[in-house]
């Protein structure tokens, strides 16, 4: 076994850059959100700031998904809202090639172009039973978008509502039934119909697939990829699951605690990881084959706290490979080898393990 | 499956309904398994198949309105050197027979430590409370053997944490506190029900290789509950695959993983995406995972015959929609519920 994937492992040393260059479609710039903490009852004063993003950029291109993985708390589904101005950026540029408008940085747009741009952009949440209103049809619920932005009413809205349920694989006549009806992957697929009912351009997926069984997890995922493929949508995927994001992504970056630590092609990424962060993720997952046994990597401690991160990198008092100048001056996002990007001043001279084992240069 | 080491848990026939307003739910439906002194059982399923409340009827904690209406749970116990069998199932819940097991002898962690752990208790009150009511130790033993289990649980700073309420830790280390507290009477069987589900997998990997390390030092057997595949494969021993209530296959986790035999097995693992799969033919070949197509039915109907029958793609027409599959055991401990594969 091992023999076997060591010889894989020579044959592949070599990183793959996809050969289709599509235009960028999204490019974010040294994005911040900075959460006020307050104290207080009557007199409320604020007693300091939760970074919970804190300087990221990165760019996905048309019909690409990026996945953007993290542990909980590093940030990953703040940067996925603030991208649709769910909540206001505290600085930074989200750079958005729109259909209609051209290219726009999303922070400037005021209320009219706003609900101009979310018309191509639009969200898919994790908990499909907190997403849906229990009180609204399925017409009502994917109908809305189509309401409220004047594109359709009356019959020709209900034909389309038939053909977005259709489209994701539900029956056009439970239109008039309520979410209570469904289970969990089926109210997955009404919440991707109301995602899609405008034809948008970007689709933040926040967890999709979190809450659902591993056998509807497949066909879910499958669905995400077909629609991608007919309507030639781009996916910002947001996840925790590794497996899921390798599967899934052409590209995925990684956050620790409000910062980008690495971004590259999800081949490149797995099989040499230039971050230490990033492999010791690799080998946390527990992999599904009981003669693949391996010690992972345990990270000692918890992830920092955004309100009160360490000096320097915030992963050196976790990382087995920190020397002190990782404590006293954080490192910069670069670009080490074309599109993988690194933040780790030790990152030339590191050899980490990917998903195939220590790649020797 | 090991037949040489002692059993310690042997599930016969066991039958838990809830009775609803709506229909009966067969929730746990004819589950036969053993778990043997030492072992790391792995059960395996979807949500709703059974494998929670399977482990509530070991403790008789199932919530009301079900209730364990057939079968046998059979504990064999030694106390001071002397054997003894209980069917656990013929014990009242507030027994104070069931009360004693519960707790000391077979402890359980549960999935999520924030809603299981008091809020208003100090982590230190919640474990001393189970030492001094099972062990009979005064206030400061406890509070000594407390201190010393979160030491052994990798909780740092014990002294300080003991004295800590449940919202002032992370979640991993509320995980912990779980099971120092699970762990604080020497059970001979820990349920471990979905306990690193809720956790990042940093974390996780922290909780799975404690309970490794916990169970070559103690010696107690594990029960672990899981839908993680991948979790399964790393920590168990044998397992049981379960779906609509009953156990589809069990084997060891070598079998289960390179010979399975039942469709609903084969179908979970080929599901799944498998981490460094798609990097090493180099983002190449078939970009879609095979998926068991339809849902889990409706547990008021379930389908005749075998409840797996129309999802499967081995099915066999006017055979697993009429007759229900019986337990074959296609090789020594490998069992199969099916009818294409075993022909019976």
């Amino acid at each position: 076994m091992t023999e076997a994937l060591k010889n894989t492992t020579s044959a592949h040393t070599a990183t793959a850059i996809p050969e289709s260059r599509n235009p960028i479609l999204l490019e974010v710039k040294d994005l911040k959100k900075h959460f006020p903490i307050q104290k207080g009852f009557l007199v409320t004063r604020f007693v300091g700031h939760v970074k919970a993003v804190d300087g990221v950029s990165f760019f996905i291109r048309e019909q690409e998904t990026l996945g953007l993985v993290g542990e909980s708390g590093c940030g990953k589904t703040t940067t996925g809202r603030l991208i649709l101005r769910a909540y206001e950026p505290t600085a930074g540029e989200i750079w958005f090639n729109d259909r209609k408008m051209g290219r726009v940085n999303v922070p400037d747009l005021d209320k009219r172009q706003l609900k101009l741009l979310r018309q191509n952009m639009q969200m898919i949440f994790q908990d499909p039973y907190s997403s849906l209103n229990p009180r609204m049809t399925l017409l009502q619920i994917v109908g809305e978008p189509l309401l409220v932005n004047g594109v359709a009413k009356g019959g020709e809205l209900q034909d389309r509502v038939a053909e977005l349920l259709r489209v994701v694989g539900l029956r056009p006549e439970y239109m008039t039934r309520y979410p209570h009806a469904f289970s969990g992957g089926q109210r997955q697929r009404i919440g991707v119909a109301r995602a899609l009912a405008l034809n948008p351009q970007l689709v933040v997926c926040d967890e999709p697939v979190s809450a659902l069984d591993v056998s509807i997890q497949a066909q879910t995922l499958n669905l995400l990829q077909d629609l991608q493929e007919q309507f030639g949508l781009t996916y910002l995927f947001v996840s925790h699951d590794l497996s899921v994001v390798e599967h899934i992504s052409d590209r995925v970056a990684v956050m620790y605690v409000g910062k980008l630590v690495e971004a590259a092609a999800t081949e490149a990424l797995f099989q040499r990881p230039l971050h230490p962060y990033t492999e010791a993720l690799l080998s946390a997952v527990p992999k599904p084959d009981p003669r693949l046994r391996t010690e992972p990597i345990v990270l000692q401690g918890d992830v920092a706290d955004p309100a009160n991160p360490p000096s320097g990198c915030y992963f050196h008092p976790r990382c087995q490979y920190a020397i002190d100048r990782c404590s006293t001056e954080g490192p910069e996002l670069r670009e080490l080898e074309p599109e993988h990007f690194v933040s780790c001043h030790r990152a030339e001279e590191l050899r980490l393990m990917g998903v195939l084992g220590r790649v020797t240069p | 499956m090991n037949n040489n080491r002692e059993r310690l848990v042997e599930i016969k026939n066991l039958q838990t309904y809830f009775f609803l307003d709506e229909g009966t739910v067969r929730a746990v439906d004819g589950v036969d398994f053993n778990i043997h002194r030492g072992e790391t059982l792995g059960v395996v399923g979807e949500s709703g198949c059974g494998k929670s409340v399977t482990a509530r009827s070991i403790l008789n904690i199932v919530p009301k309105p079900g209730k364990t209406v057939g079968g046998e749970i059979l504990y064999h116990r030694k106390v001071k050197g002397v054997e003894q069998t209980i069917d656990l199932t013929k014990l009242a819940p507030q027994s104070s027979e069931m009360r004693n097991i519960r707790g000391a002898e077979i402890a359980m962690v549960f999935q999520e430590p924030m809603t299981s752990l008091s809020p208003v208790h100090t982590i230190g009150n919640q474990i001393c409370e189970a030492i001094r009511l099972h062990q009979g130790l005064d206030q400061a033993a406890a509070r000594e053997l407390a201190i010393d289990m979160l030491a052994l649980v990798g909780m740092p700073l014990p002294n300080r944490t003991i004295d800590q309420y449940a919202h002032q830790l992370s979640g991993g280390m509320r995980q912990r506190a779980m099971i120092a507290m699970a762990l604080s009477c020497h059970p001979s069987l820990l349920i471990a029900d979905e306990p690193t589900t809720a956790l990042d997998v940093t974390t996780e990997a922290q909780i799975l290789k404690l309970m490794r390390q916990l169970q070559d030092e103690l010696g107690m057997a594990i029960m672990y509950i899981t839908h993680n595949l991948g979790v399964i494969a790393q920590m168990t021993e044998n397992v049981v695959v379960m779906y609509m209530g009953k156990v589809v296959e069990q084997a060891d986790v070598d079998t289960l993983f390179y010979d399975p035999q039942h469709p609903y097995t084969r179908a979970l693992l080929q599901s799944i995406p498998r981490l460094g799969q798609k990097t090493a033919r180099r983002g190449a070949g078939q970009r879609r995972l095979a998926s068991i197509r339809g849902m889990v039915p409706d547990p008021y109907a379930l389908p005749k015959g075998c409840s797996f029958h129309p999802r499967c793609s081995q099915m066999i027409a006017g055979e697993c929609d009429q007759i229900e599959p019986q337990m074959i055991e296609v090789a020594p401990g490998h069992k199969v519920r099916c009818l294409a594969c075993t022909g019976v």
